[in-house]
């Protein structure tokens, strides 16, 4: 059992603090994000040059690090950013999909691609009226000859504005919530068929409304098997979500410190309100919910190549402690900087939205909490 | 990063658990789910542990410990925890151990270690008194240095086995016109047997008997007890303090808990249902379990750190909160489990024990007992409010 990291990987958190704190200052961000673009194709291009986006991938892949916790490092240190370009699209939901779902072909062609940053991903699986279900798909992909027709509606897809490529879920059989007949399939944005529209979000990323019409695609789309494609997707997302607790667990480092330097600094009935006991307890309670959100990412990080149950539980466990370490840290932080926190010109309300939008993604608290119950019956 | 066990390791768990298995003593078993047990129960303990030369787990080699690795004592809890053995009594050997290491004459070192080892003394703790708990420092038991002699006046509290215990360590105000409350205090090691020392029970409200008050009148201590330097005590208690939350966190014990409660929710009946099968029930405890699983990896985050010889980091100050908070829910959510079976009470009521007429599932009878005890948990050591200061002062810089 070991706690520590390898020096690759302490260099590598310095290489990624360093580019943050230099380059993706609050002020940049903030431009950046209202910018006609929505994020800096220049940025990727970086993010590649350094080994960024190859960190999370074996040499054998073309890669140059491990795995999960490389990728927990990067977003860890990308949350303190509020980095916008799209790293957990791309790279771990991209990348694993690939990693554990593609063939030999598939995975020498686009895993080099997200490598050298000319790859892009989205991942379109998300409906107007699945909410987090990930078996809940109606969208559909018909065998047409070898290949297959794909029509459909994917609601909120991140980073699709970025993307070269969508990573689509679709019905290949069954109903519409069952388990068996979801298949996942690779598709270029600039496919026939394929229309988005595009808006940004409300923590500053963007996200797109994506429209299947009759979008034909070739057998080599498909990515892994075809109708059981969920326990894929199931597997990927719990590695997503381990990466996005590390985000998560970022913002809170970054609002934490911000909170007790403001109450430090900030003077009321002629003494700092750093030195009022209520307010410190409180801060206590942040803390303490930031340390035990690191630990469930690394214990969560740690066990992504467990068998199916033990993952799935670890991913559930996980994603309810950051959702509700992320309310507490979140509103407080707003709470203990008062009416500053109110305003978007400190970067604090800008993390409080990422991590509020944080806790619904990849499923809330509450469905975390209910998929743990559900698999600690059975 | 992993959390892979070497194969020494699973070697080393696997020989925990069969010695458990063969060796833990006959008459202690299923004790560890009863409230009551002797002072000889716990000798007992000790004495197969010496045997087996594991009369030490944390201690380092030198002064006759194990000399395991964090990890070895991290299974070796677990284990006790799985097969439901006696705890160990913290107050002699993670308590006034790891000050006699660092800070005793080594005459006091060969004296007393081996006699924790082996069980010969059994210690207690005399820290709190009535107008000094969370704010220890005001304390006011006196030592007048008379001769070759300290003579000991005043009343320790919450003495916890204090009326099993053989020898008491004391802090007292050895120099009463020191300028501030820390300074002036000395740390005395005190024979229960000498004359003065009376010790008296105190029943807390689930009726049993764990803590006591120690009274001292003229008690007559060769100064060769005393710890360290005369008036440096609070050095010590601070330490001793800090070395207490190793382990705090209970979360072997924790586990074994949440199993228990698992399996008697799985039995008792909610609306015709195991009340496990209760939506909201369930979800309490699985909410509960995911607190202790990310207590569990702070934990070993800890105790990775201090095998790396970088002594507990800040994530230490956190085990004693959520530790204690997450006992106290485990005895809260089985009392809710019990239902109405959580409300006969047989403490010294002579059908305890009768076979004939079981009143009630026999885990039900403790359940409002302990949940009531458990409520101690988050008042000593430090009460949580004063955890809650430390971090702020001393992680936060606040």
């Amino acid at each position: 059992m070991d706690f520590s990291f390898t020096s690759e990987q302490d260099m590598l958190r310095d290489t990624v603090a360093k580019l943050v704190s230099q380059q993706y200052d609050f002020d940049t961000r903030r431009k950046v994000a209202k910018s006609d673009a929505g994020w800096r194709p220049e940025m990727w291009a970086q993010f590649a040059e350094l080994g960024l986006l190859g960190a999370s991938f074996t040499e054998a892949e073309g890669g140059f690090g491990s795995g999960p916790i490389e990728a927990m490092i990067i977003s860890e240190e990308f949350g303190k950013g509020l980095v916008i370009e799209p790293y957990l699209q791309t790279v771990v939901i991209g990348g694993n999909f690939f990693r554990h779902g593609g063939t030999d072909a598939q995975k020498e062609e686009h895993i080099a691609g997200i490598i050298g940053g000319e790859t892009r991903i989205a991942f379109a699986y998300s409906e107007p009226k699945s909410r987090f279900d990930l078996n809940d798909v109606s969208t559909t992909a018909k065998k047409d000859g070898a290949g297959y027709v794909l029509n459909g509606h994917k609601a909120v897809v991140l980073g699709a504005p970025f993307a070269t490529h969508l990573i689509v879920t679709a019905r290949t059989s069954g109903g519409q919530r069952d388990a068996k007949g979801v298949s996942v399939f690779l598709v270029a944005k600039d496919a026939k068929g394929v229309t988005t529209r595009d808006y940004p979000t409300v923590d500053g990323l963007r996200a797109s409304e994506v429209h299947f019409e009759n979008v034909a695609v070739g057998a080599d789309a498909l990515i892994g098997a075809a109708d059981n494609g969920l326990p894929l997707v199931e597997k990927v997302i719990d590695n997503a979500i381990a990466a996005l607790c590390a985000e998560a667990v970022g913002c809170f480092k970054v609002l934490n410190e911000a909170t007790i330097s403001y109450s430090k600094q900030r003077k009321q009935f002629g003494q700092p309100i750093g030195n009022f006991q209520v307010l410190q307890h409180r801060m206590v309670d942040m803390f303490m919910a930031a340390e035990q959100a690191t630990s469930m990412t690394y214990m969560l990080t740690l066990k992504l190549d467990e068998a199916d149950k033990a993952r799935k539980m670890a991913a559930s466990a996980a994603k309810v402690q950051v959702g509700k370490a992320g309310k507490l840290v979140s509103q407080d932080a707003v709470q203990i900087h008062g009416g500053m926190g109110m305003t978007d010109e400190l970067n604090v309300g800008h993390f409080f939205k990422r991590v509020t939008m944080i806790e619904s993604q990849f499923g809330n608290t509450d469905w975390h909490l209910r998929r743990y119950t559900e698999l600690s019956a059975g | 990063m992993d959390i892979q066990f070497t194969p020494e390791e699973v070697a080393f768990r696997e020989a925990v658990r069969t010695w458990l298995e063969t060796e833990y003593p006959a008459e202690l078993r299923g004790k560890a789910s009863r409230d009551d047990y002797s002072k000889e129960d716990f000798l007992v303990w000790q004495r197969a542990l010496h045997k087996r030369g594991w009369g030490a787990p944390a201690w380092p080699k030198q002064h006759g410990g194990t000399g395991w690795t964090a990890t070895q004592r991290y299974i070796f809890q677990e284990e006790c925890a799985r097969a439901e053995t006696l705890p160990i009594p913290p107050f002699g050997m993670s308590m006034l151990a790891p000050v006699l290491m660092a800070f005793a004459s080594e005459e006091q070192k060969a004296h007393y270690l081996p006699r924790i080892i082996n069980g010969t003394d059994f210690w207690c703790q005399g820290y709190s008194e009535p107008g000094a708990g969370s704010d220890l420092a005001s304390l006011k038991t006196k030592a007048e240095r008379v001769g070759d002699h300290y003579i000991i006046n005043g009343q320790k509290t919450w003495t916890t086995l204090g009326h099993f215990a053989d020898w008491i360590f004391v802090l007292c105000r050895t120099d009463p016109t020191a300028k501030k409350p820390q300074e002036g205090i000395s740390f005395i090691l005190v024979d229960m047997k000498t004359p003065g020392v009376e010790v008296r029970p105190i029943i807390t409200m689930d009726g049993g008997h764990e803590v006591n008050e120690t009274w001292f009148t003229d008690v007559k201590v060769p100064v060769a007890n005393l710890v360290g330097k005369e008036n440096e005590g609070w050095t010590y208690a601070k330490y001793l303090l800090a070395h207490e939350r190793t382990g705090i966190a209970g979360v072997a014990r924790s586990k074994k808990g949440i199993e228990r409660l698992r399996e008697i929710a799985s039995v008792e009946l909610d609306q015709g249902q195991p009340i496990i099968r209760n939506p909201e029930f369930a979800k309490k405890v699985s909410e509960l379990e995911i607190d202790l699983i990310a207590l569990e990896y702070t934990e070993l985050r800890t105790l990775a750190r201090e095998s790396k010889g970088k002594g507990p980091g800040p994530e230490s100050s956190i085990l004693k909160i959520k530790g204690t908070e997450i006992q106290q829910r485990i005895t809260e959510l089985t009392l809710e489990a019990v239902g109405v079976y959580g409300a006969p009470y047989f403490r010294g009521f002579p059908k305890d024990g009768d076979n004939q007429f079981p009143i009630g599932p026999e885990y039900a009878h403790l359940a409002a007992p302990t949940y009531a005890n458990m409520r101690k948990t988050s008042i000593y050591g430090g009460s949580n409010e004063i955890q809650h200061n430390i971090i702020a002062k001393m992680v936060l810089g606040l």
